[in-house]
């Protein structure tokens, strides 16, 4: 190998790096399967070519032993794969529970992609291009949606990924480890340049942060900004504080458990925020009259998630803890 | 088991009518076999035409041999050639036609006019295909996800989904002529458990393409429509939901991964019987194992569909069915590699094929754990990972199966022998360029490349130039045979019926058959792979 080659393979990691909390329990799965993987491939690779040397033909007219099978090896070989398929299925099905569900205390960051960027909005009002500053050790929340055709955000250092749909919201949660810039990719293909639909993900020390933070949010917090449009779109001559408006009131309802005309009852969610703004006769609160007028077109993504994190704003009452 | 004096029938055939209506309004399940044949390997051919480019674009970093556009547009074609017009009609549509009515004693199949009529319908899905592809080609990525495809693509969308819309209509009705054929044609004494492993291969196969097809059908009219007409499928904007076409596309193409490697494992049960001489180990298990990975696999689409959004427990159930598929396939493997000891193992060149098969789909089949596993696959969906992954049981597992079954018959189907030692090069150089092309990307998906990257970061390359690499190698493996096989048509040496001294009653036939198959109709009295009892007969 001269020079060059070794160049060449110098900047060539065989493994990723690890900076978030599931990263470790990602990898410790994967290194098994990979020994179960390899036991299994070396054993069938192994008596294949020992058979096939061992009884190779000898004689053009020789033909092989006479039996048939035996009822004892194949249970073994199906019962013994069918425990090593249990042990795996709970190991991926605990990691996912984890990956799932994330911690009551979350960093909320709402994510909206288009083709081909990813957007991202900061509660205090910062917006990033296909750059995304985390603190490291702080569990991360993302809230994502997307403009047009199915994305996917993918951060392979935090072994973290999840589709990224138009019309709902689909939440991840990460906790960084490790400062550092990692890659942000799009890993859902969703058209001409899907490829440059990448990013990074800037994880900082929890100072760096907050400095980055105080940094710049000139139009102030999201939820300030969903306030404004609060008022621009006049939502607040129905839907106020009082409870004498036409509409029910938002204060204190985010988290909280409400029952619909029909009879249904629901919990109040970024999803059902958005619905009710974008399609508001699909699921109206018992009690009101299906009068609000649909906001569909009227309002971007960015613009709804504003008006949610608004809504979520309004707690009259300490925040319920869910668990 | 002597060879005998080996002479070309007198008449067969390829020598009953020569003109080429003869050909192209043919009943004989034989010839349209051939007809096939011709036309998967066309497809296959354009289709790993588009491979090559990819894996030019892919050998640096930067998206700089051909335009992204040009790029999604090589992945879509490559994919829906391989897929639809290459890997599912593959072993059904040429070696299952040739074989399934002399495997059991029959004249023909069930329903021959049916048979030539599967054959026109897949030749006008695959034309239309192609004119989607002169026409500037589509970029939906070969599994059409919407809202991209019913919005966005501003590609031949229409044409290419009516060409595989029209095709799968030939799917269906082959896999109707064989239920029917293997149910109603039996020659006497071919009991269900007397059949050759590769029939209940093709039962299993017939079963999938006539219960899933229609689905398919379905979905790709359901998208041309919202294309067309705006109805609200799949567009939330219209009120659709992007994901039930995920659940509907899944549900037929998951199964037609077993369409495709259904068959390729009973061509391999027929190889490792043949040269080991030895009966199949647990013929019953094998067999029942093709049937249980069938149903099986009806119930598992939601494992593509893990990070789609789909809740917690519908994709830990899905989980848990995948890992079921798993047992039925190591079962199979667990009991070819048992067949093999104190076998007569003989190393020509279709036993390659069959243990090249092994080792590549037991890498395939184990990936599948990775992915199975919910946990993990959340990382490596998406990427090079499964890239490799389906690769393994796509080429490593269908198409090292059939080429094995092409090298098996080929004497049989035309009366000629090919260039042993070449076919054993090839062999070796494709099993090498193969691994040399797929191994690199398990790694390369590991680290987190997204799959239908036009570009990607420099870190990745090294293993990008392997992978080019391999598939240089590989496309000569794939070019060797081509010519040597065409060669011994003209030119290679007279088989006679047994060349390999294999039981199974096509080898009982002349090579190549007569139009009718068998000169007086076979009673069978044996079981398969009976190499104790059975005398083969030299005739």
């Amino acid at each position: 190998m001269d020079e060059a080659d070794a160049d060449m393979w110098k900047g060539t990691p065989l493994f990723p790096d690890s900076a978030s909390t599931m990263a470790g329990r990602v990898d410790a799965l994967y290194f098994f399967l990979i020994v179960v993987s390899a036991f299994f491939s070396v054993l069938i690779a192994g008596l294949i070519v020992f058979y096939a040397v061992k009884y190779r033909r000898r004689s053009p007219d020789s033909v092989g032993a006479s039996f048939h099978g035996g009822m004892a090896l194949e249970l073994t070989w199906t019962v013994i794969p069918f425990f090593i398929t249990i042990v795996i299925f709970v190991w991926g099905a605990s990691v996912f529970f984890a990956m799932s569900r994330p911690p009551d205390e979350t960093l909320n960051i709402y994510v909206v992609g288009k083709q081909w960027m990813w957007k991202f909005q900061h509660l205090d009002g910062q917006r990033e291009i296909n750059e995304l500053h985390v603190p490291v050790g702080r569990p991360v929340k993302l809230i994502m949606t997307s403009e047009d055709v199915i994305h996917d955000v993918f951060v392979p250092a935090f072994r973290m990924k999840a589709d990224v749909l138009p019309g709902r919201y689909t939440n991840i949660w990460f906790q960084p480890t490790k400062p550092g810039r990692y890659h942000l990719f799009c890993a859902e293909y969703c058209g001409t340049r899907h490829s440059g639909m990448v990013g990074e993900v800037v994880v900082m020390d929890p100072s760096e942060y907050q400095t980055w933070l105080s940094g710049g949010a000139p139009e102030g917090s999201l939820a300030s900004a969903g306030a404004r449009l609060f008022q621009d779109l006049a939502c607040n001559t129905c839907h106020r504080p009082d409870a004498q408006g036409r509409g029910p009131v938002l204060e204190g309802l985010f988290g909280k458990t409400a029952t619909l005309q029909s009879g249904e009852t629901i919990t109040v969610d970024e999803a059902y925020v958005r619905e009710s703004i974008l399609n508001p006769s699909a699921r109206v609160t018992a009690g009101f009259q299906p009068i609000m007028p649909t906001f569909q077109g009227l309002v971007t993504e960015e613009q709804l998630l504003e008006l949610v994190e608004y809504v979520k704003s309004l707690q009259s009452l300490p925040p319920v803890q869910t668990r | 088991m002597s060879t005998g004096t080996v002479f070309m029938p007198p008449r067969h055939y390829l020598n009953d009518g020569y003109g080429i209506r003869s050909w192209l309004l043919t009943r004989d399940h034989k010839r349209i076999a051939l007809l096939y044949l011709a036309a998967v390997t066309l497809f296959f051919f354009v289709g790993g035409a588009f491979a090559v480019l990819i894996r030019l674009e892919l050998a640096t970093p930067a998206g700089d041999f051909v335009s992204d556009e040009t790029y999604n547009k090589l992945f879509t074609m490559h994919g829906v050639m391989m897929v639809f017009f290459f890997l599912i009609p593959s072993i059904p549509a040429t070696l299952g036609n040739f074989l399934v009515p002399i495997m059991i004693g029959a004249k023909d199949l069930a329903l021959p006019k049916l048979n030539l009529a599967s054959w026109y319908i897949y030749i006008l899905g695959g034309l239309f295909t192609l004119y989607a592809l002169i026409a500037g080609g589509v970029d939906t990525g070969w599994t059409f996800y919407t809202p991209f495809s019913t919005v966005s693509s501003t590609t031949n969308v229409i044409p290419t989904a009516l060409g595989i819309f029209i095709t799968g209509f030939s799917s269906i009705l082959t896999g109707l002529n064989f239920i029917v054929t293997i149910h109603r044609m039996r020659a006497p004494g071919m009991t269900w458990f007397r059949m050759p492993l590769f029939l209940w291969s093709m039962y299993a196969t017939s079963l999938i393409m006539v219960l899933g097809t229609p689905v398919l059908a379905i979905t790709i009219l359901l998208v041309a429509v919202e294309r067309l007409f705006h109805f609200g499928f799949f567009d939330p904007r219209l009120g659709g939901d992007p994901v039930l076409f995920q659940h509907l596309f899944w549900f037929y193409s998951h199964p037609a991964v077993y369409i495709m490697v259904l068959p390729s494992m009973g061509v391999v049960s027929e190889l490792v019987a043949a040269f080991c001489r030895k009966q199949v180990f647990g013929y019953g298990f094998v067999a029942f194992a093709s049937v249980a990975i069938a149903v099986l696999g009806f119930l598992v689409w939601g494992h593509h569909m893990f990070v789609a959004g789909q809740s917690v427990y519908s994709a830990l159930i899905f989980s848990a069915l995948s890992f079921l598929v798993a047992i039925p396939s190591a079962v199979k493997v667990f009991n070819w590699t048992a067949t093999m000891y104190r076998g007569s193992v003989s190393w020509q060149t279709p036993m390659l094929y069959a243990i090249g098969f092994i080792g590549l789909f037991t890498i395939g089949g184990l990936t599948g754990l990775f992915l199975a596993s919910v946990g993990l696959d959340v990382h490596v969906t998406d990427t090079y990972f499964i890239i490799a992954h389906f690769h393994y049981i796509m080429v490593g597992g269908t198409l090292m199966g059939y080429l094995g079954g092409l090298h098996y018959w080929w004497p049989k189907i035309s009366g000629r022998l090919y260039n042993e030692f070449l076919a054993k090069l090839s062999a070796g150089i494709i099993f090498l360029g193969f691994n040399l092309t797929f191994f690199p990307q398990f790694i390369l998906g590991y680290l987190g490349m997204p799959r239908r990257y036009h570009a990607y970061p420099p870190e990745f390359q090294v293993l990008n130039v392997l992978s080019s690499a391999g598939a240089s190698i590989l496309g000569v493996g794939y070019l060797i045979p081509m010519l040597y096989l065409m060669w011994s048509l003209r030119y290679g040496k007279l088989a006679g019926s047994n060349p390999w001294g294999a039981v199974g009653l096509e080898w009982t036939t002349t090579s190549p058959p007569p139009t009718e198959n068998f000169a007086e109709s076979p009673v069978v009295t044996w079981d398969a792979y009976d190499y104790q009892t059975t005398v083969t007969v030299e005739s």
